[in-house]
C-alpha cells in the first residue's frame, strides 16, 4: 500500500478543482432524482437494457460442466481418498466387506483424541492451554457433538495442508518476481479476499455437486489468500544481512530459498498458517450448505426448524474449536526452539510416540469398554432445553421491550434509511462514486469504480444491491458507533484494555455463522437481526485499528503538544486524532469488509438483497445467478475498499507519513 | 593519493583488487556510466536521479594484511565491501581476485570460490534464528554437503576457538550481542577462508564489549594470519587494528595508508580532522619522530625505527640523553631527543624528521 501513497496524482492535484467535481456530481445526482418523473430510465435502470450476464454465466458454467466432466469428476475422485481416509479415521470407522463378513475397524477413540489434545496443550503452551484443549474437546463429547466435530475437524485437517502449501508456493513466486505479484497475484489476492464466502459456493456446488469434496474446494480457495500474503511479507522481511550472509556462504538458489530464507520467515509464515486455519473453519461451516456436512449442518438443520437449544449447542462446539485451534495454533507458532536436543531416535520422537501410544491404546480398548468408543448416552449431557428455557423465559418477561427495541430500530432507522437507499436513482450514484473516485484517486481509480457502478445497474439488481448496500451500511455505521468509542477507551486506559483485547480476540475467532444464533432467538427473522449479528462480527476492527492507531502516536509528538499547553481535548483533536486517523480508516474499510460478507450470510435470516439472490441461486443450483449476485457483491465491497484506500494513501501522502 | 612508505615496497603478493569501481544506484545505471565515460560529476549523478555510492574505487588488499575501510556513515563502506564480494554487481570497474577477474566468475564458479575462499561477519551478525550455535557456525559447511561428523566436529572446534563452549546448544536469541558475534565470526571462518571479510562487525556493541572483541580479533589473526577487509566508522578501532586504512567520503576513496602515514601526510583536510585528536605516541613509530643522528648517537640506547613511541617514551623522558633509532641491521639512521616525545605527549605539537 505504501507505494500507492506516493502516487503523485494524490498529491499534486489542485484541490480547488477537486472539490469543485463532486460538488458538480452530486449536484447533478439531485437533478436526476428530482427529473425522475420525466426521465426515469436514469432513476430505475431500464429493464429492456438489463445485459444477459446471469445467462452468459449460465452458459459458461454449463459449458465447463459438460467439456470439462473428466476433469472435475477425477479431481473429485482424487480428493475423495483422502477426505474419507481422515472422515473414517476420525468419526466414522473403516468398513471392510459387506453382509456378514463385514467387520469395522474403530475410528480413533474420542479419549485418546482428547487426550492428545491436552497433551499437546501442554507441549506449546503448559497447563493452561493444556486444560483449555482437554476440556474443549471432552465438552464435545459430553455434549453429543463428536460425530459431527470430528466431521468438521476432518474437513480441516485434510484441507488445511494443502492450502498452506499451496499459499507458499504462490507466495515464494510472488516474492520471486514483483511483477507477477504486482500485475497478478495481489490483484487476484485482492479480489478472493472481497468476495464474499457465500459467492464461494456456487460455482462449486455446480461443478462438483453438493458433496464435502466441493466444499473442501470452496473452503480452500476461500483460506488460501492469507498464507500467499503471508509468504510474500516474511520473505520480504528477512533482514537484508540474512540474504547476503545465504550468497556469501555459498547457498545456490535452492538451498537459499529452504535453507535459509523459509526458515528465516517461519514466524511470519505461522501467522499466515494460523489465518488460514481460522478462515477453513469459517468456511467449513458454511458450506454446509453445498454439502460439507459436520456441525455447520447442524446448525443449518436447526436453525431452519427454530430449535434454538439445538442450533446453541451446535454454534457453541464451533466456537470451542475454533477456540481451540487458535490459541493451539498461535502458541506452536510462537514456539522458541528447545535448547535441549535428544540424540536417540525414541527421545527424539517422544511426543509424537507418546501420541501414538495415546491414541492406539484406547482405541484398542474400545473394543473392551465401548465407551472408549462412543460415549454413551446415558453419560451425555445437553444444554438445549436450558437455552430453550432462557430463551422463553426472556421472551415471556421481556417480550415487551425487546419488541419495542425491534421495533423502534425498524421504525425510525432501517425503515427510513432502506426507503431512501431504494430510491437512490442509479446514474446520480455512478455520477458521484466517479467523481469521488477521481479526486481521491485520480483517473484509473474513477474509471474503475465508474466501470463497476455501471456493470450493477447493466445487472438489473441495482434494487438489490441498494438493498445490501443500506443494510451493510447501517451495521458498518452502528459497527463503527460501538467501536470506535470502545478503541478509544482502551488505547487510553491499561484496564480497559487489559478487558477489552481478550474479548475482541475471541469475537474474531468465532465463525461468522455462530453470531446469527443467538440474535435469532430473541428477535426473531429480519433486519434487525441481521444487523445485529454483522455488528457484533464486523465491530473488531473497528476496535482494533482505533486502538493501535491511538497508542501508535509517537510519544515525542504528545510531549510536544503538551509542552506547547494543549489541554486533554485539543491534544486529543488536534495530535492525537489526526496521526491516528489513516489507522482508523483502515479499520473502518475491514469493518465495512466484513460486514458485507456477513450481511450477505444473514440471508438465511431472511433479508432482502444481494444475499437472498445467492441464496435463492445456491438453493436452485442457479449458477447464472448466483454468481451476478455474487460478483455485484464483490463490486460492492472493492467500490469500498478502493475509495477508502485512495482516501487514506491521499491523507498520508499529504502528511507525508506513507 | 597514495603514500608508499618511503623505499618500503609490500613483498606480500596482492589477494585482492579493484580499479576504478564504481555502484551507481538506480535505472539504467549502466548506460549512464557508459555515456559519461571518463568524468562523471555528482551533479551529472543528481540529474540523472541517481545515487553514486561507490565512485572510482582503487585498491589492493594484500595477503596477510588487515586493511580498513574507514569513513562516516553513508559513505559507501558497505556497498564497496559488497562489490568486492560481488554480493552486488559493480557497475563499472575492474576486480581481481588471485589474479583473477572476479566479474567474470559464473554463478557456479562463484558459488565455489565462496564456499571455500570467502567468509564475511555481518554488523547485525545474520544469524540463522531457527538453528542453535553449533548449526550455525556448521551451516556453510552443511550446504556443501559435508558429512555430519566432519563438520560437527569443525564447528566445535571453531567454538572453542571464539570462546563459546558450552553453548552449542543455545539458539541466537538466548546470546548477548557479544556473543552473537562471536558465532558469526566463528561460522565465518569454518570454511577456512582465504580472505575474510568484515562489516562494521563491532558496532553493535557497547563499547566495553567492543574492545574486548577488537583484542579478541588480533589475538585470532594472530593465530590464523588471514587477509582481512575490515569496515568501520570509528577511527580508533581502525588505528587500533589496522596495517593500512582506506578513507572513505561520498562514495569515494580518499586516501589509503598505515596510521603513521595518515597521520603524518593527510592528504585532505577531512582526513586531518580524523587524526587530529589521535594519539600520536600509538600511532608514530621512532623513525617519524627522529632528527639526524650526531656522532655521539651510537652510545645511545638504541630502538628500533619502528617502534611507537608509546613502547620507549617511558623512559626516554627519564633519560638525560637522546635514543639511537636503528634500522633492521643495527645500523645508526638517527635519534629522538626527550623533548621531541614530552614535546608529542603533551601535545603542544610536533615536527617530524625534516
Ligand atoms: N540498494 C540501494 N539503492 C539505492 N541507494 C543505495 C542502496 N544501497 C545503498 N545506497 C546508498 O548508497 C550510499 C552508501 O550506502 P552504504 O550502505 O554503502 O553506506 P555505509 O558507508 O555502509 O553506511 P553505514 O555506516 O550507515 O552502514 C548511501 O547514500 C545509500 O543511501
Ligand atoms: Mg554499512
Amino acid at each position: 500500500m505504501s507505494d500507492l501513497a506516493l502516487n503523485p496524482v494524490a498529491v499534486s492535484r489542485p484541490p480547488s478543482v477537486m472539490r469543485w467535481i463532486v460538488l458538480v456530481a452530486v449536484s447533478a445526482a439531485v437533478i436526476v432524482f428530482l427529473l425522475r418523473g420525466t426521465l426515469p430510465a436514469l432513476t430505475a435502470y431500464p429493464n429492456d437494457l438489463v445485459i444477459p450476464f446471469k445467462d452468459w454465466l449460465a452458459g459458461l458454467m454449463t459449458w465447463i460442466k459438460v467439456n470439462f466432466s473428466w476433469f472435475t469428476r477425477s479431481l473429485t475422485a482424487i480428493i475423495d481418498v483422502p477426505l474419507r481416509f481422515a472422515f473414517n479415521l476420525l468419526a466414522k470407522g473403516f468398513k471392510f466387506g459387506t453382509g456378514d463378513a463385514a467387520w469395522t475397524l474403530p475410528r480413533l477413540s474420542w479419549v485418546g483424541v482428547t487426550l492428545v489434545m491436552a497433551w499437546l496443550g501442554y507441549l506449546y503452551g503448559g497447563l493452561r492451554l493444556a486444560l483449555l484443549c482437554g476440556l474443549g474437546f471432552l465438552c464435545l463429547a459430553l455434549f453429543k457433538l463428536w460425530d459431527n466435530s470430528m466431521l468438521t475437524l476432518a474437513l480441516i485437517i485434510i484441507c488445511v495442508p494443502f492450502c498452506v502449501v499451496t499459499g507458499l508456493l504462490f507466495g515464494i513466486w510472488g516474492y520471486h518476481s514483483p511483477r507477477v505479484n504486482q500485475l497478478l497475484i495481489s490483484p487476484s489476492l485482492d479480489l478472493m479476499q472481497t468476495i464474499p464466502t457465500f459467492a464461494y459456493l456456487i460455482p462449486m456446488l455446480l461443478l462438483f455437486g453438493s458433496s464435502p469434496v466441493s466444499a473442501l474446494l470452496a473452503t480452500g480457495l476461500f483460506a488460501t489468500p492469507p498464507m500467499v500474503r503471508a509468504t510474500i511479507l516474511g520473505l520480504n522481511k528477512v533482514a537484508p544481512e540474512i540474504k547476503d550472509f545465504a550468497d556469501m556462504a555459498g547457498c545456490t538458489r535452492r538451498q537459499k530459498l529452504w535453507r535459509v530464507l523459509v526458515p528465516a520467515a517461519k514466524p511470519s509464515l505461522m501467522i499466515g498458517v494460523n489465518q488460514v486455519i481460522m478462515l477453513a473453519l469459517n468456511m467449513v461451516i458454511i458450506s454446509s450448505m453445498i454439502g460439507a456436512g459436520g456441525l455447520g449442518y447442524d446448525v443449518l438443520l436447526a436453525l431452519r426448524a427454530l430449535k434454538i437449544g439445538q442450533a446453541m449447542e451446535a454454534g457453541l462446539a464451533i466456537v470451542i474449536i475454533a477456540i481451540v485451534l487458535d490459541r493451539l495454533s498461535q502458541a506452536i507458532a510462537h514456539k522458541r526452539p528447545d535448547a535441549k536436543q535428544a540424540e536417540t531416535f525414541i527421545a527424539r520422537n517422544f511426543n509424537l510416540l507418546i501420541a501414538i501410544a495415546l491414541l492406539g491404546v484406547t482405541t484398542l480398548l474400545g473394543f473392551v469398554l465401548p465407551a472408549f468408543n462412543k460415549l454413551p448416552d446415558g453419560l451425555t449431557l445437553t444444554s438445549a432445553p436450558y437455552w430453550k428455557a432462557g430463551v422463553d423465559w426472556l421472551t415471556l418477561n421481556y417480550f415487551d421491550q425487546i419488541e419495542a427495541g425491534r421495533v423502534f430500530l425498524l421504525l425510525y432507522f432501517l425503515n427510513p434509511l432502506r426507503a431512501v437507499f431504494e430510491a437512490l436513482p442509479w446514474f446520480g450514484v455512478l455520477l458521484v462514486l466517479t467523481a469521488l473516485a477521481f479526486r481521491l484517486g485520480g483517473a484509473g481509480l474513477a474509471i474503475v469504480v465508474g466501470a463497476l457502478t455501471a456493470v450493477t445497474a447493466a445487472t438489473g439488481l441495482w434494487v438489490p444491491a441498494m438493498q445490501t448496500l443500506y443494510l451493510c451500511g447501517a451495521s458498518a455505521l452502528v459497527a463503527c458507533m460501538i467501536g470506535i468509542p470502545v478503541g478509544l477507551w482502551a488505547s487510553r486506559s491499561d484496564r480497559v484494555n487489559a478487558v477489552v483485547t481478550p474479548i475482541i480476540d475471541t469475537l474474531q475467532t468465532i465463525p461468522s455463522f455462530c453470531f446469527i444464533i443467538p440474535v435469532v432467538m430473541l428477535f426473531r427473522v429480519g433486519d434487525v437481526t441481521a444487523m445485529i449479528a454483522t455488528v457484533a462480527f464486523a465491530v473488531v476492527p473497528a476496535v482494533r485499528y482505533t486502538a493501535h492507531g491511538l497508542r501508535q502516536v509517537p510519544q515525542h509528538l504528545i510531549e510536544a503538544g503538551q509542552v506547547s499547553g494543549c489541554t486533554r481535548w485539543q491534544l486529543f483533536r488536534h495530535v492525537q486524532l489526526p496521526v491516528a486517523l489513516p489507522e482508523i480508516m483502515l479499520g473502518i474499510n475491514q469493518t465495512i469488509l466484513l460486514a458485507l460478507s456477513m450481511i450477505i450470510i444473514c440471508a438465511m435470516v431472511g433479508t432482502r438483497d444481494l444475499g437472498q439472490e445467492v441464496f435463492k441461486a445456491l438453493a436452485k443450483a442457479d449458477s447464472g445467478r448466483g454468481l451476478v449476485a455474487g460478483l455485484v457483491i464483490a463490486f460492492i465491497g472493492i467500490t469500498a475498499d478502493r475509495l477508502i484506500t485512495a482516501w487514506v494513501n491521499a491523507m498520508r501522502a499529504r502528511r507525508g507519513t506513507a | 593519493m597514495t603514500s608508499p612508505a618511503a623505499g618500503a615496497v609490500d613483498p606480500r603478493p596482492v589477494k585482492l583488487s579493484c580499479r576504478n569501481l564504481w555502484k551507481v544506484f538506480g535505472p539504467h545505471a549502466r548506460d549512464f556510466m557508459k555515456q559519461h565515460e571518463g568524468s562523471v560529476t555528482s551533479a551529472d549523478l543528481d540529474r540523472a536521479h541517481l545515487v553514486g555510492a561507490v565512485r572510482g574505487a582503487s585498491l589492493e588488499v594484500r595477503e596477510g594484511e588487515i586493511f580498513i575501510v574507514m569513513g562516516l556513515s553513508g559513505s559507501g563502506k558497505s556497498t564497496l565491501v559488497r562489490c568486492l564480494s560481488r554480493l552486488i554487481e559493480p557497475t563499472t570497474g575492474e576486480l581481481t581476485f588471485d589474479g583473477k577477474d572476479l566479474l567474470k566468475a559464473s554463478e557456479a564458479e562463484l558459488i565455489d570460490i565462496r564456499r571455500h575462499k570467502m567468509g564475511m561477519v555481518f554488523q547485525h551478525f545474520a544469524l540463522l534464528p531457527h538453528l542453535n550455535v553449533q548449526e550455525n557456525v556448521a551451516f556453510p559447511l552443511f550446504i556443501q554437503g559435508i558429512a555430519k561428523a566432519e563438520r560437527d566436529q569443525r564447528a566445535r572446534q571453531m567454538i572453542e576457538l571464539v570462546g563459546l563452549q558450552g553453548r552449542e546448544r543455545h539458539f541466537p536469541s538466548e546470546l548477548s550481542g557479544g556473543q552473537q558475534q562471536r558465532v558469526g565470526i566463528a561460522r565465518s571462518l569454518a570454511v577456512e577462508p582465504e580472505i575474510w571479510f568484515l562489516d562494521e562487525p563491532f558496532s553493535a556493541l557497547d563499547p566495553l564489549i567492543r574492545r574486548e572483541m577488537q583484542s579478541e580479533l588480533m589475538r585470532l589473526q594472530n593465530v590464523l594470519k588471514k587477509t582481512i577487509v575490515f569496515i568501520t566508522h570509528d577511527f580508533d578501532e581502525a588505528i587500533r587494528l589496522a596495517d593500512r586504512i582506506a578513507i572513505m567520503k561520498d562514495g569515494e576513496i580518499i586516501q589509503i595508508g598505515t596510521p603513521e602515514q595518515l597521520v603524518i601526510n593527510p592528504a585532505t583536510d577531512y582526513v586531518a580532522e580524523f587524526t587530529r585528536d589521535v594519539n600520536r605516541a600509538k600511532v608514530l613509530s621512532a623513525e617519524s619522530l627522529m632528527g639526524p643522528a650526531t656522532p655521539a648517537a651510537s652510545k645511545y640506547t638504541a630502538v628500533p625505527a619502528k617502534a611507537k613511541i608509546t613502547s620507549f617514551a617511558a623512559d626516554i623522558v627519564e633519560s638525560p640523553k637522546p635514543f639511537a633509532v636503528v634500522d633492521g641491521n643495527g645500523k645508526v639512521i638517527g635519534e629522538v631527543t626527550p623533548k621531541a616525545v614530552i614535546d608529542l605527549l603533551s601535545g603542544r605539537g610536533w615536527s617530524a624528521a625534516a
